[in-house]
């Protein structure tokens, strides 16, 4: 009966000091399948999918495929057996062509001597077969998120890959990316391809997947026929209860709204004249597309990169914060989007995570207090569910979701007056994302001010007050609350102009 | 289970190399487990250990300092040039020659954070340099004929414990200090970890730099001093090639040579068994040169354990 399957996890059991990342999770595909595989952030996913590549070693179970049954897997083992995996934070050699990485590990050669121009013309080839449209010599540090894991996926084609596990392959892209990505699913599907898909967004897996598995806390709980389920069942069965509102309430912002902050023609890193208000206690929506130069605003504000024209105003007083230090001293604080180069110190623990920006206000004579220390941790771990056995775990060994959230703790500890988030909830499971948005109200509610970044349109709507759209580093509009429409938005995102100069 | 012990097994396997070593070499020489000679081992390894303080920070942050031996050279200089030929006292004459190293480690500092020269070059520069000042200042003959008191320092004793040793165990205790209890401690680790995320998280990673290197330059010079009242004379190559014994100690010490990873305690070990190796090897009379391929293939060994680990870690 076992020869349905192209690929079976047995029993899988695997433990760190402290967790039981998975106990006893079961899991097959069939030929030509797309599996979903959801669950919290910490419900093991990762560290499941990771077994079949050898990456990690099971403490106990089986994994059979191609006949035999092994106790664990190796990366050799796993490529004689057509199993590919694209991780949850990939890392390709951003200085090679898209050519090169392609055949990194084994590229084609002549004699001794690598064959550059043969591999730029497979390389041809293997994209086209995608659809996708990658120059073969375009250095992949140049090349958007996306395109960089249609690499992967090209990659993996190559070698032949009978088994392709993606892991949260959707969280870095854009829209129309991820519509591109479908497509490549859909066409490696008809191929005979078997696909493990793993998302946090479940329109993602109701749209591809046939059938769904669903884990909690490291335990299987379920597996389910797509057709036959729906997002609330999903919901409860990851969560293990109900969640109904998806944005909670706010109560609209009160009195005459007050200049928090300000932004007057200001020009660099990308963007043109942008001149924009923050009111003090609003959240401000900045939309468009990746690329259009919301992130780098955000920078020019933190002091992270600076401007080369216009002026900041903090509650009317011009500022100029050349270094995120100043910035986080004048009560600003930025959560970035990227969370592994620039927001969470990977080596470093919970803990001292949490506390970094605020080491100093909590030391005397530069000694710290450390019941503070743990205090102000264990705060924002119990507010934000993280997931972790101590806080003197290492971040690297959180799942991607709770790194996030240290991230956000990190800042909410900083207690600073503007708070910019940055694509918040990439990565983050359906119920902390509602305790996220929760946040974000009593931030709000406590006089703060918000300014959000995102490109998920249903969470800039649901939680903005007012909309600001980006397109090339201008501002190409701006939408009250009662005029949000996801149609406004994406033209408005959309909308390219010519140089005025 | 089984994980849980194999990770303790490899924080303490630096003190069962240290404990195999004091075993091996005890059955060849049974007069190495001396209470003389084990202080004798603690002496001569106080100079390294001062010095190692200020390394061990530098590594902790993915840089390295080649200027260690050259600042105990002209600390060395500088200090007994001050009191013979210019007829300053110790207590002057020290000061100013700490200064001197805290100086030049702030021109490291400079070089590596403000210019951008990457470490290596900058401070093999400045190596360089310091060594043909030092030179030039004495005129290439040693400097000798100091205050007595100024003996005390590397040649004293307070009840059984020699002095310098006493001052080693003081540095260990404040490095300790200020990794573990100290804000600066956490920046240490965390602009080692990840320059562009510590940056971001507030920390002002260049006067980090400047502060790291400055300390790295005192402590070598406090281990000048040591040296200068020990051999009670200052020689123009006084410190030559004492950068690689620190960095091997460090290194040999769990500190990770891509940062944001070690421990003082480590270190302490690291700094234990290079003195038990050399002393020992003393002992059994190997020739110098046999004593420097030793050491050689110990920094090796270290290195490529540490590199090895990292790599299983990220596979
Ligand atoms: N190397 C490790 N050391 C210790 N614990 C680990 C390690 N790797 C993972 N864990 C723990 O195992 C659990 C499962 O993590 P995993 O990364 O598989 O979660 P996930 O389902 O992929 O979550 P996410 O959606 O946030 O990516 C988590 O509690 C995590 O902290
Ligand atoms: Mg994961």
């Amino acid at each position: 009966m076992s020869e349905d399957f192209v690929l079976q996890l047995k029993n899988i059991r695997k433990e760190y000091p402290g967790v039981t990342a998975l106990k006893n999770v079961s899991l097959e595909i069939k030929e030509g399948e797309i599996l979903g595989l959801i669950g919290e952030n910490g419900a093991g996913k990762s560290t499941l999918i990771k077994t079949c590549s050898g990456a990690v070693i099971p403490t106990s179970g089986k994994i059979i495929v191609g006949g035999k049954e092994h106790t664990h897997m190796s990366p050799q083992l796993a490529r004689e057996n057509g199993i590919a995996i694209i991780y949850q934070e990939f890392n390709n050699v951003r200085e090679l062509s898209a050519a090169e990485n392609l055949f990194l590990g084994n590229p084609i050669r002549k004699g001794i001597v690598i064959d550059r121009k043969a591999m730029e013309r497979e390389a041809e080839k293997a994209f086209a077969q995608l659809n996708i449209n990658i120059d073969p010599k375009a250095l992949v540090g140049d090349l958007t998120v996306g395109y960089q894991q249609m690499i992967e996926i090209a990659k993996a084609i190559q070698q032949d890959a009978k088994v392709l596990i993606m892991d949260e392959p959707s969280a870095p892209l854009t829209n129309a990316e991820v519509d591109s990505l479908y497509k490549v699913c859909e066409l490696l599907k008809s191929k005979g391809v078997s696909i493990i898909y793993i998302s946090h967004k479940l329109e993602e897996i109701f749209r591809l997947s046939s059938r769904i598995v669903v884990l909690r806390d490291g335990e299987y709980i379920d597996t389910l026929q797509t057709a036959e389920s729906n997002v609330d069942e999903l919901i409860r069965l990851m969560v293990g209860r109900e969640l109904k509102d998806t944005f909670p309430p706010r109560p609209p912002a009160e009195g005459e709204p007050e200049v928090f902050f300000e932004a007057r023609n200001v020009s660099g890193n990308g963007n043109k004249k942008v001149n924009l208000k923050i009111h003090k206690g609003e959240v401000l929506g900045l939309g468009g597309l990746v690329g259009a130069g919301r992130t780098e605003l955000a920078q020019m504000i933190f002091g992270a990169v600076h401007k080369t024209e216009g002026e900041f105003f903090l509650k009317g007083k011009e500022i100029n914060p050349k270094s995120p230090r100043e910035a986080i001293d004048l009560g600003i604080a930025l959560v970035p989007e990227d969370r592994k180069r620039h927001g969470a110190l990977l080596g470093v623990s919970v803990k001292n995570n949490i506390n970094m920006p605020i080491y100093k206000l909590i030391s005397k004579f530069s000694v710290i207090n450390s019941s503070k220390e743990s205090v102000t941790t264990e705060k924002y771990r119990q507010e934000l569910l993280i997931k972790t056995p101590t806080i003197h775990q290492e971040v690297k060994n959180l799942s991607g979701g709770n790194q996030q959230k240290v991230i956000l703790g990190k800042w909410l500890a900083a207690n600073s007056e503007l708070i910019i988030l940055d694509e918040p909830t990439r990565g983050i499971d359906v119920g902390a994302k509602f305790e996220i948005y929760k946040l974000i109200n009593t931030l709000v509610e406590n006089g703060k001010t918000v300014l959000l970044i995102s490109s998920e349109m249903e969470e800039l709507m649901g939680m903005s007050d007012r909309i600001i759209v980006f397109c090339e580093g201008r501002i190409t509009g701006e939408l009250k609350k009662e005029e949000f429409e996801q149609h406004l938005i994406l033209k408005m995102a959309s909308d390219v102009q010519e140089d005025e100069e | 289970m089984k994980d849980i012990v194999i990770a303790r097994l490899k924080k303490s396997a630096i003190w069962v190399v240290l404990l195999l070593l004091v075993v091996v070499f005890t059955a060849a020489n049974p007069r190495f487990l001396s209470m003389n000679n084990l202080f004798t081992v603690a002496r001569q390894v106080s100079m390294y250990g001062i010095a190692s303080i200020g390394m061990t920070f530098v590594i902790l942050i993915a840089g390295i300092d080649l200027s260690t031996g050259s600042i105990i050279t002209i600390v060395n200089v500088m200090c007994a040039y001050l009191m013979v030929n210019m007829g300053f006292g110790m207590v002057e004459a020290v000061t100013l020659s700490l200064f001197l190293a805290v100086l030049i480690g702030t021109l490291n500092g400079m070089l590596i954070s403000t210019i951008g020269i990457p470490a290596i070059i900058a401070t093999f520069a400045t190596q360089t340099i310091f060594a043909g000042i030092a030179y030039l200042l004495c005129g290439g003959t040693p400097i000798y004929g100091f205050d007595p008191r100024f003996k005390v320092i590397g040649q004293g004793y307070v009840g059984p414990v020699p002095v310098p040793v006493i001052i080693m165990i003081l540095c260990f205790a404040l490095g300790s200090f200020i990794l573990n209890k100290t804000y600066f401690g956490r920046y240490f680790y965390a602009v080692g970890g990840n320059e562009e995320a510590a940056e971001l998280s507030g920390i002002r990673v260049g006067r980090i730099k400047y502060l790291i290197y400055a300390l790295s330059g005192l402590f070598a010079g406090l281990a000048g001093i040591v040296m200068l009242s020990r051999t009670n004379s200052a020689q123009p190559t006084a410190g030559l090639g004492y950068e690689f014994d620190v960095i091997t100690c460090v290194v040999l010490g769990g500190v990770s040579i891509v940062g944001g990873f070690g421990k003082i305690s480590g270190v302490i070990a690291g700094v234990l068994i290079i003195g038990v190796l050399t002393n020992g090897m003393v002992l059994l009379n190997v020739s110098n040169y046999t004593q420097m391929v030793v050491k050689g293939i110990v920094l090796i060994l270290a290195v490529g354990f540490d590199t090895l680990q990292k790599k299983r870690s990220i596979g």
